[in-house]
């Protein structure tokens, strides 16, 4: 690998450069995001007065409760599913090899909403430890079915189209045996319906500290997918000739992206394009290195998720708008404006 | 069903013979006997279809809280049954399964419609967005508006038309190109349903189980008010559809071709696409947006009746066929719970649909 590293880097001169300005600049947006996501709400409160709640040891007044028990939690948890949805695109995108792949499309979403229907419904679990496990086995074996109808494992190209129709017929399918428990169950349905919808507001500290040991154990494996991921980029058959195992390398990215977004949709539950959005936003700054685009996409992710949730706030007052239907109703169009370049499509 | 053996080649009893040479009279011979074939595996299949579509109706008419023997049923129909039995199976019961047949009907048609026209099994209209886009303005007319049942209807077709409208001018550039047509499709239907999600979530819980419902597809509060536009509507449609889809065969030959032989390439497929898109409008609007119907239709045709014309009305019928049955085993599914139909036609659909993926992903077709 050194060889092709030293390939790489004597190929693009200023590199190196434009990754630390791209790196600091998102580490910019990314503060002022949480900044944002501190001040901006339904009620006004004073930068001092924010300020003074989280660092100050003032008496607990109603406003610092705002921000210690509704902004903070919801700005934590943003944080930590926009970096794991973030990184899970990157390592959907360069495990298919396929521009328009996501955690949302791979099916991962809506494996891990019944597995969380059937938690609730079937077994009475009600607290989100117990969600997550589920989470994690609807999403895997989602991936595992749209993976397989979809072809990843063999070659490692994976045909647009395929991958968006095996997603769309999962979600279909998987939607179906939801909706039986959903109607035989009112107070599910009512549970269900304000998860699914994919939001990180009114959700407390806990549940970020839930979700927590998960992404971040799915971030670290996923740091090291960068070559992997490069790798697999060239094709099965010049991997192997770099002597690498496309298989090896393929299980373990699509455990760190079963694990990443696993965790984030049973905490936020499924928000979708975040995933599509930042490789390519990344791409367009820093070319397609993995190994910086997995890092770059830790600020990024969550700057973004943050910016959709700040959005949601002002957009409809005095209600808002749940994170996941921002980004949904953003990244459609982006979506449909890859799909329109003529690359994406043979 | 299509009986190799009973088909010979060449008819026994055929045209005289033509002195035209050796090789031409086989060649001759050959075609004749293989349209001969065709035709009666058209035939057999159709009339297979069409009997269990009739068998499959009058089940439905005649099960249920009160059972009426299906000889009473026809009895009913035919006006020399007792005003009770009439009134059960008139009123109550006969709504709900014309709603079904026409439903089943129209889905089945626009499914395999659509498909030819993009030359892509997977381009059916709930794949495409188009029962998404009807879906968001039908739950948004209830939330937001509060409109009633034909107030829901009417916003349900019109999202269905705008949405396409969307996709077709997003897709217009370069002629009509099936794979991104249906990639534009997902998604923008992946937007519109995240907007439906947001809905879910202002309404009242009520207000969002009846949307659910809705949302699945359901035949369970079918009534006169509904099956009468529905009915009316399929009158219209279906004829059009079977009339305006002679030109596919030559539209199938490509755009340049169908040019040369005299075909208006661009009107003829946007009429064609008009009429299929009404008929999923006229669908979603009677019974909600019944899933995975329209897309498997088409290639379950195609295996009844061989490719070509005559796979648009058995795919019809088998739309229909399909959206009776589900309904009855949903009825029955769970005990004391009448389910929405969709519940029954996704489990089927979704399965297909992977098998579908799985097998043209083998062939390298997708």
């Amino acid at each position: 690998m050194t060889a092709l590293r030293d390939t790489q880097a004597a190929a693009v001169p200023g590199r190196r450069g434009r990754v630390r300005r791209t790196a600091l600049l998102l580490v910019v947006l990314l503060a002022g995001a949480v900044a944002a996501s501190m001040l901006v709400g339904a009620g006004h409160l004073p930068p001092a007065v924010v300020a003074d709640a989280l660092f100050g040891d003032g008496p607990v007044t109603p406003q610092s409760l705002v921000v210690t028990d509704v902004r903070l939690p919801r700005t934590v948890l943003a944080v930590l599913a926009g970096a794991a949805l973030g990184v899970a695109g990157v390592l959907a995108q360069g495990m298919t090899r396929n521009p328009i792949a996501e955690p949302g499309l791979l099916g991962l979403n809506s494996g891990a909403a019944l597995a969380v229907v059937l938690a609730i419904g079937l077994f009475g679990v009600s607290t989100l430890t117990g969600y997550v496990w589920f989470g994690f086995a609807g999403a895997a074996l989602a991936a595992v079915v749209v993976g397989g109808v979809a072809g990843i494992g063999r070659s490692g190209t994976v045909s647009p189209a395929a991958l968006a129709l095996a997603g769309a017929a999962v979600a279909a399918g998987l939607g179906s045996v939801i909706t039986v428990f959903l109607l035989t169950n009112p107070a599910l349905f009512d549970d269900y319906r304000f998860w699914q919808v994919g939001s990180v507001a009114g959700r407390d500290l806990s549940i970020a500290a839930q979700a927590a040991p998960f992404i971040v154990a799915g971030l670290v494996i996923a740091l090291t997918c960068g070559p992997r991921l490069n790798a697999l980029a060239l094709g099965d058959d010049v991997a192997r000739s770099f002597g690498r195992r496309p298989g090896a390398d393929r299980l373990v990215c699509g455990i760190a992206l079963v694990l990443l977004a696993g965790a984030a949709t049973a905490a936020a539950g499924p928000i979708a394009f975040v995933g599509l959005a930042v490789p390519h936003l990344l791409r367009g700054l820093t070319g397609p290195d993995h190994r910086t685009l997995l890092p770059l996409a830790l600020p990024a992710g969550p700057a973004l998720l943050l910016l959709a949730d700040v959005l949601g706030r002002v957009v409809i007052p005095p209600g808002e708008v749940q994170a996941g239907v921002v980004t949904a109703v953003i990244g459609a169009p982006l979506f449909v404006a890859l799909v329109r370049r003529r690359r994406v499509v043979r | 069903m299509d009986a190799p053996q009973a088909a010979p080649l060449a008819r026994p009893g055929g045209a005289p013979p033509h002195d035209a040479g050796g090789t031409g009279r086989e060649d001759a011979g050959v075609l004749r006997g293989l349209r001969a074939r065709r035709r009666r595996r058209l035939l057999v299949s159709g009339a297979a279809i069409a009997a269990a579509v009739v068998i499959a109706f009058v089940v439905t008419l005649s099960v249920g809280a009160r059972p009426v023997a299906p000889l009473d049923v026809l009895a009913a129909l035919t006006g020399s049954a007792s005003p009770g039995t009439e009134l059960v199976v008139l009123r109550l019961r006969l709504p709900r399964a014309l709603t079904a047949l026409l439903v089943g009907t129209a889905l089945g048609l626009a499914g395999a419609l659509f498909q030819r026209l993009l030359r892509n099994r997977l381009a059916s209209p709930d794949i495409i967005g188009i029962s998404a886009g009807a879906s968001a303005a039908a739950v948004a007319g209830t939330v937001l508006l509060g409109l009633s049942a034909t107030g829901v209807s009417v916003a349900a077709v019109l999202g269905a038309l705008a949405t396409t409208a969307l996709i077709l001018a997003l897709t217009h550039r370069d002629g009509l190109h099936g794979v991104r047509f249906v990639l534009v499709g997902v998604g923008i239907g992946s937007g519109l349903l995240a907007v439906v999600s947001f809905l879910m979530i202002r309404a009242s819980l009520t207000s969002a189980q009846e949307n659910l419902v809705w949302l699945t597809g359901s035949v369970n509060q079918a009534d006169w008010s509904r099956t009468v536009p529905l009915t009316v509507a399929c009158a219209a449609l279906v004829p059009a559809a079977l009339v305006l889809a002679r030109a596919l065969p030559r539209l199938e030959l490509g755009d340049d071709t169908a040019t040369a032989l005299g075909l208006p390439v661009g009107r003829v497929r946007l009429a064609l696409i008009a009429v299929g898109v009404l008929l999923v409008a006229a669908a979603v609007a009677a019974a909600g947006p019944v899933s995975f119907v329209a897309l498997v239709c088409g290639p379950l045709a195609t295996r009844a009746a061989g490719p070509g014309r005559g796979s648009l009305p058995h795919a019809a019928g088998i739309g229909a066929l399909l959206v009776l049955a589900s309904d009855l085993v949903a009825r029955y599914l769970v005990a004391d719970v009448a389910l929405p139909v969709g519940v029954v036609t996704g489990a089927i659909g979704a399965p297909y649909l992977l098998l579908l993926l799985a097998r043209a992903r083998t062939r390298g077709t997708t």
